[in-house]
């Protein structure tokens, strides 16, 4: 199994979402390759797609000079990856409950819950610019 | 000159019904979803359609900023006495609803039929 302190491989992006299209190509095709589950390959896509958008996003706010950086592990049975941005960071417990009614119309607010349905484990680091995620694979 | 912006909706009239399609499997770009925002808000602001189906049977992906800008267009649709109806959506993809309980927010039909006999 992969050590994530020892074995992760880096990849250091610009706030630009199409170079972040490009990192999630490459771990799709990494995932394909270690053969995971559709339904977890599902699940990683969009947790990837809603961690990096906040982080060009609302962690840079889309400042190009700014760096977003990708930590990953990927082996047979599990997929483990961090993404930190330059930013001032943000407190995940401050986030409203988008599902209250009074938030239900609020078109923004989802991605971190769907990051915390789609992974088996999402833990932020306390000053709030880096998150690390895990997926154990669902095997038939 | 500028080229003119592609198309990431395919619409048809069905009846008094504006049927929509995505063109995109994967909804999930920033860039794009801010392209098809503008491309669907235009079907009520500027085209002043009232009944609006939206058919996800292409839609393998999608993300919370896409849901942002259905939330959105079904402000808008009722704001101007017209009405939102979803239909087709994938098993994956409708737990994305369930989820944040939008599913409770839209009106969600099974397929295109059924969609359609929601504005009946």
């Amino acid at each position: 199994m992969a050590d994530f302190e020892t074995d992760a491989l880096e990849i250091v992006i610009p706030s630009d979402t199409a170079e972040a299209r490009k990192v999630q190509d490459v771990l799709e095709q990494g995932l394909q390759n270690v053969k995971a589950p559709d339904k977890d390959v599902f699940c990683i896509r969009l947790a990837l797609e809603e961690a990096l958008v906040n982080a060009i996003k609302h962690g840079n706010q889309m400042e190009i000079t700014k760096k977003v950086f990708i930590k990953y592990t990927l082996d047979q049975d599990v997929f483990e990856i961090m993404i930190s941005d330059e930013g001032p960071g943000f407190d995940p417990n401050d986030v409203p409950d988008p599902t209250d009614i009074e938030n239900l119309e609020r078109p923004c607010g989802r991605g971190l819950m769907l990051m915390r349905h789609y992974m088996t484990e999402v833990n932020y680091n306390s000053t709030g610019n880096s998150v690390r995620m895990k997926k154990v694979f669902k095997k038939a | 000159m500028s080229e003119p912006r592609k198309s990431r909706l395919e619409v048809e009239e069905i009846g008094d019904v504006t049927v929509v399609n995505f063109v995109d499997r994967k909804i999930l770009d920033e860039q794009n979803i801010q392209i098809i925002g503008e491309q669907l808000f235009e079907l009520v602001d500027v085209q002043g359609r009232k009944k609006i189906l939206l058919d996800f049977k292409n839609v393998d992906y999608l993300s919370s900023a896409a849901l942002g800008k259905l939330i959105t267009l079904n402000k808008k649709a009722t704001t101007s006495g017209g009405k939102l109806v979803l239909c087709n959506i994938r098993p994956e993809i409708k737990e994305v609803f369930e989820i944040t309980k939008l599913d409770k927010f839209f009106k969600i039909k099974e397929d295109e039929q059924v969609g359609l006999q929601a504005f009946a």
